[in-house]
């Protein structure tokens, strides 16, 4: 087939980038090489719109070990120990075909943390799904989620935690974010980048077919009415070769054959081969006549674009093919050594000995397209002003049933329990904590681990946004007894070619950047994923945060139920009474527009650090930060878990009552103190110069807030829980 | 005590049950599914997992496995062998024990504490327990017990019927069933009582920081048994 570029654009190439194929090649590409431009070129392998500013992120710190760059992010958690992590989007497939597209996007991030050679220990992770009167979002909810499942429970690795919301904004985009961590030691990390000359390339796991060609191009369009079409375009995941290939790789990675890793996800063979030529900057020499194909005569251009799943690329040392062989063979996997390589620092690809590619490397990498998109700065919105004969028509109790009992604050047993997240054996914290807690296998360590996002506060101001989820994150690793250590994002995002869209991502990465920088909590691996927009309506932004704390000691780990009878409950941090956005204004108050709660990083910091010098003195029984739906919502939660009352004390403050029970001030947390600590604690708080106020006393049972109002914990566990199973039953 | 865990292709709580056994002084040996022989064992267990990926049926395929041949040798010259949840699976495809396993009654994975009623006691694995109702932790998406009412009657006759799902007080009723098992059967005996199944996961409850220690009190009571 002859190229022109009319086909060009049919692989999603811009005229210009397709005239600048032609002139670094110095000749019209076949169709194989275009097929090979089009997939290192796209949005979602070139980063192409979003590198200019994710330089910006800070990245650095004492315990990273790999920032942005490899297949995860690595941190250091002592004694050799060393946690590879990251984040990745599955949006766009997920919302074609949501069991499959969920399930390999979870096993794409597990195999992103074994081909480093670390077992993975841990999943999170964070789905959106559109309002829950759209007639789409049931079966995509339910497929998601069985989808997660299907993958993580074959794995064996335990979901740990996670975030689910609704959104009308998510009608026509769902968002599917998977997080893995995995455990390795420190002097065992494997890379992809390739060495040395002539080394055998081998090809191992399953079998190439046509699925999931052209995946990662479909993954950088908005979507219209034909989205059925696309289907064939999304893999299909086999959970169980995976788990073959986890315990292969891990068997061969304890040897010293290996010299470089790499799997094949996004573009599968095309850009697993080019990036660990281009790290080693070196040339790749590929026999697709080599390639183990589970279909009859499929194309070089076919085998190059596939996106099968569970495949590794790995580059050898000369001579223990032999012994790599065993493995795979032990492991019944596909093995082939399919090419070496070269000096030439070209990709040169044969088929029926001819060749069928010759392509410069740096061409497509250093060289692919990169722009500096112009972007819509935002304005802080204007305050609204809420007359207080508003507030004095709402009803505490009425107000909390809703709240307790809306989509986005209810309980999400009903989907982690669908999860295994018991298996290893180290689960020491379950969902539906703060964060999820898992122990380092055989250690006194434990290793935290949450993820989360604030689209609304992203929509309303994006720079706010930004910082907000970091804190969050933030705030739930310091709740769990943890000291924070890095984060991982996923930027998901509607088209850059909108200079609206373009901005909302801009000023959430400086927002992340500046509260990573503040807090010393550096971003050590990410995703982005633009194009999250149907006919024109794009989503809100939705950068998704995961974050990772280390625990020294696990029995010193925390967790938010009451415990005890007659212990004095605190609220850390200022409450001002902020509204604006919050879920009283939205729910309640069917008021969307605002300013987000402001962030105050100095605070966020000496309130979170103050509150673990705490848990490291022994003074906490009980912490959980208050997030969505502010303190009362935060308190019942914590009554519901502990099965215990609380009697509230009414608040002294200029603020009435409903602003103090439901405002989202940010830097806030709860905690359970025994009454004999309360002189000293206070002490601290003081000394540290941390804003406290006493809010009350834990009592058998009912929450009391005053003589009017008073909630038994099975009315408030009923609000809580009954809303997501009556809604998908 | 020696005991020896089976891996299968797809098993994911070898390694648990291994850390378990170790925990509470066995002497432990993993095994993999094409040896042709066992070493020798007081106890085999079967672990979890998904053996082979659960296609076709699952454990179908596991129990077609070589090592299989020595362990259904080693159980019908009354040998000690457990199965666990997808180890269940196995000994129920390879007939071992009688019944099948169907897919839960709500069609979804379930994964959580359940309480389960020990009613037999004339057998190694819970002769001495001094408890009758046992907390567990129960992971799967088929555990759903079935069996012909001619077989259910010959089971109940033998007295084969291991554990039964009930409440925290030992009351067993349909609303506290999780996977639609009959008779809430949720572990059941060979006729010799030398082979268990279970759909519970004992080595996922062994101390106070996991999500209970009742598996602690399962397998202590276990070694003491075969000691």
């Amino acid at each position: 087939m002859l190229v022109n570029e009319t086909i060009a654009i049919e692989h999603g190439l811009k005229s210009d980038e397709y005239k600048k194929i032609c002139k670094l090649l110095k000749r019209t590409p076949n169709i194989t090489e275009l097929g090979i431009f089009s997939a290192m070129w796209n949005e979602h392998c070139s980063y192409k719109s979003s590198r200019i500013h994710l330089k910006k992120l800070h990245t650095k710190g004492k315990k990273v070990i790999q920032g942005p760059g490899e297949n995860a992010g690595v941190i250091d958690i002592e004694d050799g120990d060393a946690i590879v992590f990251k984040i990745e989007s599955h949006n766009h497939p997920s919302f074609i075909e949501p069991y499959q597209g969920a399930a390999t996007g979870v096993g794409g991030i597990m195999r992103d943390v074994f081909t480093m050679g670390a077992r993975p220990i841990a999943n999170l992770n964070s789905i959106h799904f559109g309002s829950t009167q759209h007639k789409k979002t049931k079966n995509l909810l339910r497929g998601v989620v069985h989808g997660i499942g299907g993958y993580g429970n074959c794995m064996g690795v335990p979901t740990i935690a996670g975030q689910t919301s609704f959104d009308r904004s998510y009608n026509g985009n769902i968002l599917v974010n998977a997080m893995t961590l995995g455990l390795v030691k420190k002097d065992k990390i494997f890379y992809s980048k390739a060495a040395g000359l002539n080394k055998p390339v081998i090809y191992v796991g399953s079998k190439t077919g046509r699925d999931g060609i052209h995946g990662a191009s479909m993954a950088s369009a908005s979507f219209d009415e034909k989205i059925e079409e696309k289907k064939p375009t999304v893999q299909v995941g086999d959970p169980f070769t995976e788990k073959l290939l986890l315990e292969a790789c891990l068997e061969l990675m304890s040897g010293d054959s290996i010299i470089a890793i790499q799997d094949m996800g996004a573009a599968g063979l095309t850009s697993s081969s080019i990036e660990m030529a281009s790290k080693g900057n070196l040339g790749i020499e590929i026999n697709l006549n080599k390639v183990p194909c589970r279909e009859t005569k499929m194309t070089p251009y076919e085998i190059m674009l596939s996106e099968s799943q569970e495949r590794m690329l790995i580059v050898l040392e000369s001579g223990k093919e032999e012994i790599a062989k065993k493995i795979f063979d032990k492991w019944n996997l596909d093995f082939a050594v399919i090419g070496k390589t070269t000096n030439t620092k070209n990709i040169e690809l044969f088929f029926d000995n001819k060749q069928v590619a010759n392509i410069p490397v740096n061409t497509l990498v250093e060289n692919s397209p990169m722009y500096d998109r112009k972007w819509k700065k935002s304005k802080l919105p204007k305050k609204n002003k809420i007359d207080k004969a508003t507030f004095k028509s709402l009803k505490i109790k009425d107000t909390l049933k809703k709240i307790l009992s809306s989509p986005n604050v209810c309980s999400k047993e009903w989907i982690w329990q669908q999860y295994d997240h018991t298996v290893m054996g180290d689960t020491i914290q379950k969902p539906g904590g703060d964060s999820g807690v898992v122990r380092v296998h055989k250690t006194e360590k434990a290793i935290a681990a949450t993820v989360d996002s604030s689209a609304t506060y992203c929509w309303a101001h994006p720079l706010t946004g930004g910082k907000q989820v970091v804190c969050e994150t933030w705030r739930n690793l310091i709740s769990v007894g943890a000291k924070p250590i890095a984060v991982t994002n996923c930027l998901n995002f509607g088209s850059p070619e909108k200079e609206e869209n373009m901005g909302e991502f801009v000023e959430c990465v400086q927002g992340i950047s500046e509260a990573c920088k503040y807090l010393d909590y550096p971003v050590v691996s990410g995703n982005v994923s633009f194009y999250n927009e149907t006919k024109d309506i794009g989503i809100k932004p939705t950068p998704t945060i995961g974050g990772v704390g280390l625990i020294k000691d696990y029995k010193k780990m925390i967790t938010m139920d009451f415990k005890e009878t007659d212990n004095i409950v605190l609220v850390i941090g200022k409450t001002e009474g902020h509204i604006d956005q919050s879920l009283l204004s939205r729910i309640i108050l069917n008021e969307n527009n605002g300013p987000p709660p402001e962030v105050n990083l100095f605070n966020e910091k000496n309130n979170g650090l103050t509150l673990l010098n705490l848990i490291e003195k022994n003074f906490i029984i009980s912490a959980h930060d208050v997030s969505l739906g502010g303190i009362i919502t935060a308190i019942s939660k914590m009554c519901i878990k502990g099965e215990k009352g609380i009697q509230i004390k009414k608040p002294k403050f200029l603020i009435n009552e409903i602003e103090y029970f439901f405002a989202e001030d940010q830097g806030r947390y709860l905690i359970e103190i025994n009454p004999k600590d309360f002189k000293e604690v206070c002490k601290i708080l003081d000394k540290n110069s941390v804003h406290y106020d006493e809010i009350g006393k834990i009592i058998d049972k009912d929450m009391i807030i005053d003589q009017k109002t008073k909630l038994t914990i099975d009315e408030l566990k009923s609000y809580n829980t009954n809303w997501l199973k009556s809604y998908l039953v | 005590m020696k005991s020896s865990v089976i891996t299968f292709p797809g098993s994911n709580c070898d390694r648990d049950m291994d850390v378990a056994l170790t925990k509470f002084g066995f002497k432990n040996k993993m095994v993999w599914h094409n040896d042709q022989e066992l070493p020798k064992s007081d106890l085999i267990v079967l672990p979890g997992g998904f053996s082979y990926g659960d296609y076709l049926r699952c454990g179908s395929m596991a129990s077609k496995s070589k090592i299989m041949h020595s362990v259904i040798n080693f159980a019908k010259s009354g040998g000690l062998v457990m199965g666990i949840c997808n180890g269940f699976q196995i000994l129920v495809e390879s007939g071992l024990v009688p019944g099948v396993l169907l897919r839960n009654k709500y069609l979804q994975f379930i994964c959580k504490n359940v309480h389960v009623k020990v009613d037999n006691k004339e057998n190694t694995f819970f002769k001495n327990l001094d408890k009758k109702v046992l907390e567990l932790h129960i992971a799967h998406n088929e555990g759903n017990y079935f069996c012909t009412n001619d077989q259910l009657k010959e089971i109940e006759d033998n007295n084969q019927i291991a554990i039964y799902y009930c409440d925290q007080n030992g009351n067993t009723n349909d609303q506290i069933n999780p996977n639609g098992s009959i008779k809430n059967i949720a572990g059941i005996f060979n006729k010799e009582k030398n082979v268990l199944g279970m759909m519970p996961h004992p080595e996922r409850m062994i101390d106070e920081s996991l999500s209970g220690e009742d598996g602690s009190i399962f397998f202590k009571n276990l070694l003491n048994n075969i000691k």
